[in-house]
């Protein structure tokens, strides 16, 4: 059935206008990495086309592409059906096309006018900001999408929907052609949704060309006109929303051939060793709680912003809970600092390796020591040859390949590092580790490898939990998932419940149909 | 471990240094007698106390632009303190330099620790701040030689083989540094806070509690060295080491501490004190007016600073290299 739909879309141009705006055979290639792979993404006007894949499927790339911020490796940009180039984002405002992101890029201290018109206010005669024009175009364009908002306010001043609205009256006072729309709902409330939801049928009868990106299928259900799917990096399908259901889209989204083998294992499953009881956090989670056992992977599986990493990074010790309690082996723990956390036996690899993992101006052998320089000292003096020995011992374990364990980690490729992070925690021998977005950036080869360590920890009897947002890895290495959304956890699935369509649907709120 | 501890930037300096020497040599071979050579190092030993002081707040990517007046205000009250009591031995009146100097650092590490401040705002606070306690209880008045005892002026002139032992106290502080941030946590700690202080939070290290301390040891460096400054120039007044703090920070600077925090190393900023010790020492010799010396030190900064932006951007094209190797 869908692939009819795609068909008919394909081959059936007289029934469709020119689209404003279309991007042809895109390819994107990062040092290491290919974000995207020949994609193709159509704008037409006077409608709405949502661009739907899971995290790191490539939208944001493609939306930088066309926002000029990325240069793309190969392709076309068609503007009118004319081939054009954005080297700056300038270029791709002047040809009309504006974006208004997920998170607002403002400026706080200006006010509400400054921040609709900055780059292209109206002059007077004499060069000069005319004030009184930017000022009456400016309340005249918040309220054609009805919000009351004081121009000569300060942004900082503002909540966060407004501030919103006027980064979309920003978009509308560039007379843009093309709107694109990143989440623009996430930190929406319902009846700024619905107002949203109005605006953007004004758009759509102005004829502007709108391209929105939204995790969440009730809202592309409810206005958008097309859908364009990425996977991978790569364009799996388009057509007309009136065409298709949930089933569909998800089965598109998520419909993918496993990308590697993932190591066999018959987990073993010791006693319980962490026991997380009704956690919560004033603003990022609510009652998680959950029970891990030793030689255990337990993925997290949800949507970015989901609260996942926020519930890693308080069981860590970087934020304190409001509430809940943790167990380990049985025995209450408080968990204050990361101190305390690596105390108790548990160490937290972070996501992001090159603000929070390593320290890449230290050699190899002083990053893995770090937190374990209690054992490699007498007296309070470390002993250099105690902490070679030990920075040795879990390089060799992790197979790190380096000229010498004297080399700078910022010397190293990504793969590498990680595994500089990751031996730093082996050295504390702790009894949980928690790996957030162990593979993300880095390439296949080495992917495979982190994966086959992951099942050797765990057969060793260490309790592991993962954070990810990749669905092959989510399956294929845990014994049981977690799935949370909005700062809860939605679904606890585990055996044969374990389907990328039970993942997807419990992560977007996707009732059973 | 020899290779870490002689790495380029050590190497070059030292050589800069010795290439200086012996350029002028050249025209007054009296400069590198070893008798003067010795005047040279004690002549810089309270710099090269400062500048290790300095560098480990700088490793931290703080700084501490309160160690001149620090060094003041400790100065003068050990001064008055010898006016009042001139028969307090010399060991216990420096016990109480290191004690005050160590509770102005701990001032200044509270307020970027507790308060969150931006350090260069609240040392430039803090060092006003000194200077301005100094007039108070001084009324703006000179403590001279004839106020001090015999004793208080005698230490740091009194010679052990040979050597001053102001300069003493040098070699063995800049020993203890080298134990210190080679072999201890907290030296570890200093490069993990300034290299990464993200990382290092994740990695168990108490980021605030690490520059607190950095502070607390500069300001206890700091304390020394204003008992040796004011007993061996025999003079405590509001403004002695007025700027030195710049010097401090020059001195670490061009021996290769980041301004970024976390790189540098104790021989380094060692070295730096000694290359612009050499520099103050040898303009009046060859006849050159003493104003130049700043000149001469503010490139030597630039210089060094190009030095460290040319070496960071070699290593990120290394970086991109492997990145296409591994794709």
């Amino acid at each position: 059935m869908l692939m009819q739909t795609q068909t008919q879309a394909e081959t059936d141009p007289v029934t469709r206008p020119t689209p404003v705006l279309a991007l042809d055979g895109i390819t994107k290639t990062f040092p290491g990495v290919r974000a995207l792979s020949e994609v193709s993404l159509n704008l037409y006007p006077g409608e709405v086309t949502a661009l739907i894949g899971e995290n790191g499927a490539g939208k944001s790339t493609m939306v930088k592409i066309l926002t000029g911020i990325y240069q793309p490796t190969e392709g076309r940009i068609l503007v009118d059906g004319e081939e054009t180039r954005f080297p700056t984002a300038q270029d791709a405002a002047d040809a009309g096309i504006t974006a208004i992101h997920q998170e607002t890029v403002l400026f706080d201290e200006l006010s509400v006018a400054e921040n609709i018109f900055l780059g292209h206010a109206p002059r007077t005669r004499w060069g000069l900001l005319d004030w009184a024009e930017i000022h009456r175009r400016s309340s005249e364009i918040l309220t054609g999408i009805g919000a009351e908002i004081d121009p000569a306010t300060r942004l900082r001043d503002l909540g966060i929907a407004s501030k919103h609205m006027v980064a979309i009256a920003r978009a509308l006072s560039i007379d843009a052609r093309v709107v694109v729309m990143d989440e623009p709902t996430a930190a929406l409330s319902h009846k700024e949704i619905e107002e949203l939801y109005e605006l953007v049928d004004q758009l759509k009868a102005q004829g502007k060309a709108i391209l929105f990106i939204s995790h969440k299928f009730d809202e592309i259900f409810r206005i958008a006109d097309n859908y364009t799917v990425f996977r991978d990096g790569q364009y799996v399908g388009e057509g007309r929303i009136e065409d298709t259901d949930n089933d569909a889209l998800v089965k598109l989204m998520v419909g993918r051939e496993v990308a590697h083998i993932f190591p066999e294992r018959t987990p073993e499953l010791g006693d319980e060793v962490l026991a997380v009881e009704n956690y919560c956090h004033p603003t990022e989670f609510d009652g998680v709680g959950f029970s891990l056992r030793r030689g255990e992977i337990l993925g997290f599986y949800g949507l970015v912003g989901a609260g996942r990493s926020e519930v890693m990074q308080s069981l860590f010790g970087i934020t304190r809970p409001s509430s809940g309690r943790i167990r380990i082996d049985g025995e209450a723990r408080e968990i204050a600092s990361p101190a305390d956390a690596v105390g108790a036996g548990i160490v937290y690899v972070p996501e992001d390796r090159g603000q929070q993992g390593a320290i890449t101006a230290m050699p190899i052998f002083q990053n893995v020591t770090l937190p374990s320089l209690g054992r490699t000292s007498r007296s309070g003096f470390i002993r250099l040859a105690e902490e070679f020995k030990l920075a040795r011992t879990y390089c060799e374990r992790l197979d790190l390949r380096a000229a010498s364990l004297d080399t700078d980690v910022g010397n190293l490729s990504g793969g590498n590092q990680q595994k500089v992070v990751i031996a730093k925690w082996l050295a504390t021998q702790p009894k949980v580790i928690i790996l957030d977005e162990p593979t993300k950036g880095i390439d296949i080869g080495s992917k495979a490898a982190v994966h086959d360590f992951m099942a050797e920890l765990a057969g060793q009897g260490l309790a592991v939990i993962m954070v990810s947002s990749e669905i092959p890895e989510v399956l294929g290495m845990s014994d049981r998932v977690i799935v949370m959304r909005e700062g809860r956890m939605v679904a606890e699935l585990g055996g044969d419940e374990m389907t990328p369509e039970t993942l997807v649907r419990h992560a977007a709120g996707i009732r059973e149909s | 471990m020899l290779k870490r501890i002689l790495t380029a930037r050590e190497t070059i300096l030292a050589a800069a240094i010795l290439a200086l020497l012996v350029l002028i040599a050249v025209r007054f071979p009296a400069f590198v007698a070893p008798s003067n050579l010795i005047a040279v190092f004690n002549d810089t030993s309270p710099l090269m106390l400062l500048a290790l002081g300095q560098m480990i707040v700088i490793l931290t990517k703080c700084i501490d632009l309160s160690v001149a007046a620090n060094l003041a205000l400790t100065g003068m009250c050990v001064a008055m303190l010898n006016i009042m009591m001139p028969g307090l031995p010399v060991a216990v009146i420096i016990v109480i330099a290191v004690a005050l100097g160590t509770l102005m650092g701990m001032i200044n590490g509270l307020l970027v620790w507790k308060l969150d401040i931006p350090p260069i705002v609240v040392t430039l606070g803090t060092m006003t701040i000194f200077r301005g306690i100094i007039f108070l209880i001084s009324n703006g008045k000179w403590v001279n030689a004839h106020e001090m005892s015999p004793a208080f002026k005698a230490f740091p002139r009194a010679e052990l083989l040979g050597l001053p032992m102001m300069s003493w106290v040098a070699i063995l502080v800049i020993l203890a540094f080298f134990v210190l941030m080679t072999r201890t946590s907290l030296g570890r700690a200093v490069y993990a806070v300034g290299g990464n202080p993200h990382a290092a939070v994740y990695t168990g290290i108490d980021v605030g509690r690490t520059k607190f301390t950095a502070y607390t040891i500069s300001g206890a460096l700091a304390g020394l060295t204003g008992y040796l400054w004011v007993s061996r120039y025999a003079v405590a007044y509001v403004d002695i080491a007025g700027g030195f703090e710049l010097d401090t920070v020059a001195a670490a600077v061009i021996g290769g501490v980041s301004i970024a925090g976390g790189v540098g190393s104790v021989f380094g900023a060692v070295l730096g004190a000694l290359f612009l010790g050499v520099i103050k020492n040898a303009l009046p010799v060859v006849n050159i007016s003493p104003f130049w010396q700043l000149a001469i030190s503010g490139s030597a900064i630039i210089v060094a600073v190009a030095f460290n932006a040319q070496a960071n951007r070699t290593k990120g094209r290394v970086i991109l290299k492997q990145a296409e190797a591994a794709a």
